[in-house]
């Protein structure tokens, strides 16, 4: 085999922090060739970016440090090349995207600008480049490119972001496209998009495509090969298909068994008695509606999952029902009052009914009061469910039901893993004693693995408090797993539902067919039919 | 941007409108121009008939009316000391004012934003710190002091300057000066802060990724980025500027607005504090109105 | 890797001393541990100074009359020489400390607390008030502050109330502005919404959640607010409207001492050199806090010296 186009050799970098120096990445060592397509796959802080990071010369020093390695391109070391030398390889001969296109873009030019800057500071004619840059957006699939080019990147949507950033980035036609995390924060269905034009783009050009990922199925979609990372070590590297089917090392296995959308569906008997219902329910934004006429039934002892892209309104409907905003109209019936009529003190009864879990547990926790004092807070508001002398034994009660220990009781939040403080926002719904949670996107955020318990966990405190659940996802796989029956909005409206079976198994409605279409199965071999039988179907 | 020029208008007049009643009313109690201007000893004919020329007889909210009267005919009545329109007089006075603000806030933008941004570049480096350093050191200054310094060593010491009055170019010199040094510091510490946030941005990593050069990353990428807060602060420094730098105005003889509203109080002549309050705010209005045109065309997510 | 996710691979530390943490990170900064020392000077010689050389500050002495610095010949206390009377400067500028920071400290505070209060108001309430209140601030904004002052203290005696109360209206717009733009952004941080869930009250959420959240900013902004007042109490005295004489601040010293700048500069050099350096010091102290209380900037201090690595 020839030599390889890029190669990082035993890179160590480390970052020196407050508390000492932290090692991002130990003696990591792969390759790349021409045409090929490698992944880097790791949970978040497995120093997944840092290798990229190091090809790009994005690592601040300091604080950061390579303390070893080098990285080959074209057989010479990017490590020891003057900056100038390596300005002339970024951007021109390896080029990177990122997560979260708009933040990556600059808001005050236009977008054609910032796509003909990469090709004139590399040397081409600004008519030129000009010229370029619109059939570069009319080949990423932007419409109308010539007025395209005269905006701005708020005016675009997430998907039309990235792409314009896969425009900026093959505008000189590199060696190696490194895309870092590329179609995390898009819905499933833009995310097939992306992944399916970065595979295209990557064909035609023969480029070098790396991608940096938490998410398996992304690998099974696009990878060739892929190297797995986890605590700054690579623990195992090998063809997507090798590595998938028959993982050697403990943690890949771990990986793999926590993919979601894989257990059992949930078969139980359908509860009869409805504890909410939500009726005709919709809400305005001025002139935009948000939630157009809403009905479903939440019943006890179930977890209905409520699933849609975003801005389909499945957000609006939990803020809705937690009285976080004012419903436009329709009714939400509990315990048969309206919760939508209810006067201040009635609404403050009621909370204890109904608790919400958020996405982000570092933002809904205060940072700045104990675990103590965020669980304890909700019998200062509700002094009637429990006598001051034993809210320290309860305390350490419900941070044992949610897997955590009392020791954990005097810490803030910022001390605990983005799991364990998922755990505590869990412990602190449970402290209200509610008949409901409704759980918007509580595992998103999170690692697989961590997810994995996470979910496990809200299954079992389900059946020990009695429990009825509203969880709200856009992660098709992780409510496979655990819902018993699924809502599908899109646009402000149910387009179906149905039992859990019935939606994954025989989906009826043309939208929820799509969206199960788009979402990746961590297995390479299923991603692989699925996409001979999509290319199989563009060329008919 | 008609609805909006018009409404910020509104808003204008209507603070304008509680100033000019505010000071009108506040400014005659405190006392009557008649004791000032007329000896000692004048006889109460004498005073019968300056109050009766200045119009001082009437109650004063009649008084205000015939003034709100004539204002808006554009009259802004006449100066005691000065026996010459108020308008006239502030004028004068405003176009120096005006001269002196643009000269030093130009200086300023340009010495503040190239320095700030390059201190951020390398937080912590030398420059850094030597810039950081003096631009506290600026922005704790007092301006009296500053300027007597000033004077006692480039003026009395070396006798290479002049030390008040105006006329040539020299005279210039240390009054610009001392005006620059608190807004430099001040301007230069918020473009520090905000180019430091600028430069950590995703988008800049987005610039070094395509492989900008520094220079441009800087001062193309991040600087446009960071200047919102930067011309929220010019525009204070300069609205505090247009009303008159009255410290740096008095010490160095400077024939100014500020100096002008100052010695107009003391010395109870109504009709010109009232002029010069009402020239300044619309120079102050139309400034706001510039910054504003100014966040529109460096932010296109800003639309009025 | 983000710096958060470090934080996480390390293991938690149990919470030292809050005291002891704030001292180590000012230690970190040595120029603001400078500028913290001499606060402490300054602020002693405030409470103490009156106390101790009020007698020896006013107390003419005809043979000390503009007595040149440095001439220890006279006795310690003209180190920094004798003013135009013959009072030693260092003793006046120990004692017109007092002054100088009892009337930046009442203008701070009284604006600090009305404009936080009038902020948080603004900021909290949907309904009219969130409207009317910032208009308010635009129309004290609007004014000349400086000939609101002179006005003002022109009608009224010029007492150490009465400087106060002109200073404190004038900043008052300082803190709304900045309390109101945080409250808005604060309230929509998903902690809030989740007390909001649990059914807390609105005092609850606003001192429990909100405040804490938003004092650190306002303590910054008080510390660097102080210079200024400092500086434009300064300018008023100096114009001769601000305290009048036998009482005496900083600003007051300068122009007394100006008639005699030619002969002897140290008259209102020395009271200038204490405005320059406190206000340099609040300036540093503030500096240090807009770090040391932001949690996503803490590290640059608790790296210590080495940033340099």
């Amino acid at each position: 085999m020839s030599e390889p186009l890029l190669d990082v050799r035993n890179l160590s970098v480390t970052f020196h922090t407050a508390r000492g120096p932290v090692q991002a990445v130990k003696n990591v060592s792969w390759s790349i060739n021409k045409g090929e397509v490698l992944a880097i796959l790791g949970e978040s802080g497995s120093g997944k970016s840092v290798s990229a990071s190091a090809v790009m010369d994005l690592i601040d020093c300091p604080p950061g440090e390579i303390t070893s390695g080098e990285i080959y391109y074209r057989g010479k070391d990017l490590l020891t090349m003057d900056r100038l030398e390596r300005r002339h390889i970024n951007g021109k001969k390896i080029a990177m995207i990122f997560q979260d296109p708009l933040s990556h873009l600059n808001p005050v030019y236009k977008v054609g600008w910032q796509i003909e800057e990469t090709m004139v500071i590399h040397g081409t004619a600004r008519a030129e480049a000009r010229t370029a840059t619109i059939a570069l957006l009319d080949r990423v699939g932007i419409p109308e490119p010539a007025q395209a080019a005269q905006k701005y990147p708020h005016q675009f949507s997430g998907g039309q972001r990235q792409r314009l950033m896969i425009a900026m980035a093959l505008a000189l036609r590199p060696d190696v496209l490194i895309a870092d995390e590329p179609t995390t924060a898009l819905d499933v269905t833009v995310q097939a998009q992306i992944l399916a034009l970065l595979e295209e783009l990557q064909r035609e050009t023969g480029m070098a495509l790396l991608i940096i990922t938490h998410d398996l199925g992304v690998v099974a979609e696009i990878a060739d090969r892929v190297v797995v990372m986890n605590a700054g070590e690579i623990v195992e590297q090998g063809t997507a298909a090798e590595v998938y089917a028959n993982p050697q090392h403990a943690y890949t296995k771990r990986l793999i068994g926590a993919a979601p959308g894989k257990g059992a569906i949930h078969d139980n008997p359908l509860g009869t008695e409805p504890v909410l219902r939500l009726e005709n329910v919709s809400k305005n934004y001025a002139a935009f509606q948000a939630l157009k006429g809403v009905d479903l039934v939440l019943h006890e002892g179930e977890t209905l999952a409520i699933v849609g892209e975003s801005g389909s309104g499945k957000s609006t409907t939990a803020r809705l029902l937690l009285q976080l905003e004012a419903a436009s109209g329709g009714r939400a019936i509990y315990q048969g009052r309206d919760l939508f009529t209810l006067s201040p003190k009635e609404l403050y009864k009621m909370r204890r009914d109904i608790q919400m879990v958020f996405q982000d547990p570092t933002q809904s926790l205060n940072p700045r009061m104990t675990v103590y004092q965020l669980i304890s807070e909700a019998w200062q508001i509700h002094p009637d469910i429990l006598p001051r002398a034993q809210w320290r034994d309860r305390v350490a009660l419900l941070l044992e039901q949610v897997g955590l220990t009392a020791e954990h009781m005097h810490r803030h939040p910022h001390q605990f893993s983005g799991g364990q403080r998922q755990r505590i926002a869990i412990a602190r719904a449970l402290a209200l004693e509610p008949r409901i949670i409704v759980c918007d996107e509580a595992v998103s955020a999170l690692d697989v693995q961590v997810q994995a318990q996470v979910i496990e966990l809200l299954d079992r405190l389900k059946d020990e408090f009695g429990l009825s659940y509203i969880f709200i996802a856009h992660d098709l796989p992780v409510v496979r797993d655990f819902a018993d029956r699924v809502v599908v909005m899109q646009a402000g409206r149910i387009v179906e539902q149905g039992t859990t079976r019935q939606i994954f198994e025989a989906p009826r409605e043309a939208y929820t067919q799509g969206l199960l279409a788009a979402s990746l199965d961590p297995d390479p071999q299923i991603q692989a039919r699925r996409r001979e039988a999509r290319l199989a179907q563009e060329t008919v | 941007m008609q609805k909006f020029l018009a409404r910020r208008a509104v808003s204008s007049a209507i603070s304008l409108v509680l100033l000019v009643i505010a000071v009108f009313f506040l400014s005659r109690l405190t006392g009557d121009p008649t004791d000032l201007y007329l000896p000692v000893d004048a006889s109460a004919e004498a005073r019968e008939n300056f109050r009766q020329i200045h119009g001082l007889n009437d109650p004063l909210y009649v008084q205000f009316g015939h003034y709100m009267l004539d204002l808006v005919q554009l009259d802004f009545g006449d100066s005691i000391r000065r026996a010459r329109p108020a308008l006239e007089v502030v004028t004068e006075a405003f176009v120096w004012t005006l001269q002196l603000a643009a000269i030093t806030m130009v200086g300023v933008t340009f010495a503040a934003i190239v320095l700030g941004s390059l201190a951020a570049f390398r937080v912590g480096g030398l420059f850094d710190r030597v810039a950081t350093f003096f631009s506290l050191i600026g922005a704790s200054a007092p301006d009296f002091w500053i300027a007597i310094v000033a004077i006692v060593v480039f003026a009395v010491g070396f006798g290479w300057l002049p030390t008040s009055g105006t006329g040539t170019v020299w005279h210039w010199i240390l009054p610009v000066s001392v005006l620059f040094i608190r807004p430099f510091g001040l301007i230069l510490q918020v473009v520090r802060g905000s180019m430091i946030t600028a430069l950590s941005s995703a988008y800049v990593k987005t610039a070094r990724a395509k492989g900008v050069a520094p220079r441009a990353t800087i001062f193309v990428h991040a600087l446009r980025n960071a200047m919102l807060p930067v011309i929220t602060v010019i525009g204070d420094q300069a609205a505090g500027m247009l009303n008159g730098a009255v410290v740096v105005e008095t010490i160095f003889g400077f024939p100014g607005v500020g100096k002008l509203m100052i010695d107009s109080i003391l010395q109870r002549d109504f009709a010109v504090v009232l002029a010069s309050i009402m020239v300044t705010a619309f120079a102050i209005f139309l400034m706001n109105i510039l910054i504003d045109l100014a966040y529109g065309a460096l932010d296109p997510r800003i639309r009025y | 890797m983000t710096m958060a996710e470090q934080r996480i691979l390390s293991p938690a530390k149990p919470e030292a001393g809050r005291l002891r943490t704030a001292l180590k990170l000012l230690w970190a900064d040595k120029p603001a541990t400078v500028a913290a020392v001499f606060l402490l000077v300054i602020v002693l010689c405030a409470v103490f100074g009156p106390m101790l050389l009020e007698q020896v500050s006013s107390r003419q002495n005809l043979r000390g009359r503009n007595a040149p610095p440095f001439d220890l010949a006279k006795g310690w206390l003209l180190i920094l020489g004798g003013d135009q009377l013959g009072r030693p400067l260092l003793a006046r500028i120990v004692v017109a400390a007092s002054n100088t920071m009892a009337i930046a400290a009442g203008a701070v505070l009284a604006s600090m607390l009305i404009g936080s209060a009038l902020g948080l108001c603004a900021g909290y309430s949907r309904g009219r008030a969130g409207d009317l209140i910032p208009r308010l601030a635009d129309v004290i904004m609007s004014f000349p502050s400086l000939l609101l002052a002179v006005i003002v203290l022109y009608m009224l005696e010029p007492s150490v109330g009465n400087i106060i109360l002109v200073l404190a209206i004038t900043r008052i717009p300082v803190y709304l502005r900045t309390t109101r733009a945080e409250v808005l952004e604060v309230r929509e941080r998903m902690f809030v919404q989740a007390a909001l869930v649990m059914g807390a009250s609105t005092p609850r959420i606003i001192f429990r959640h909100i405040m804490p959240m938003i004092l650190p900013t306002i303590l910054t902004i008080a510390t660097l607010d102080f210079a200024f007042v400092m500086l434009a109490e300064s300018s008023l005295s100096f114009l001769g409207i601000g305290i009048q004489p036998p009482e005496v601040t900083w600003g007051l010293m300068v122009a007394q001492g100006r008639p005699y700048l030619t002969t002897a500069w140290w008259l209102s050099f020395w009271p200038g050199l204490v405005i320059i350096l406190t206000t340099l010091s609040l300036n540093l102290l503030s500096n240090w806090m807009r770090i040391a209380l932001d949690p996503t900037q803490r590290w640059r201090l608790e790296m210590g010296g080495r940033k340099n690595v």
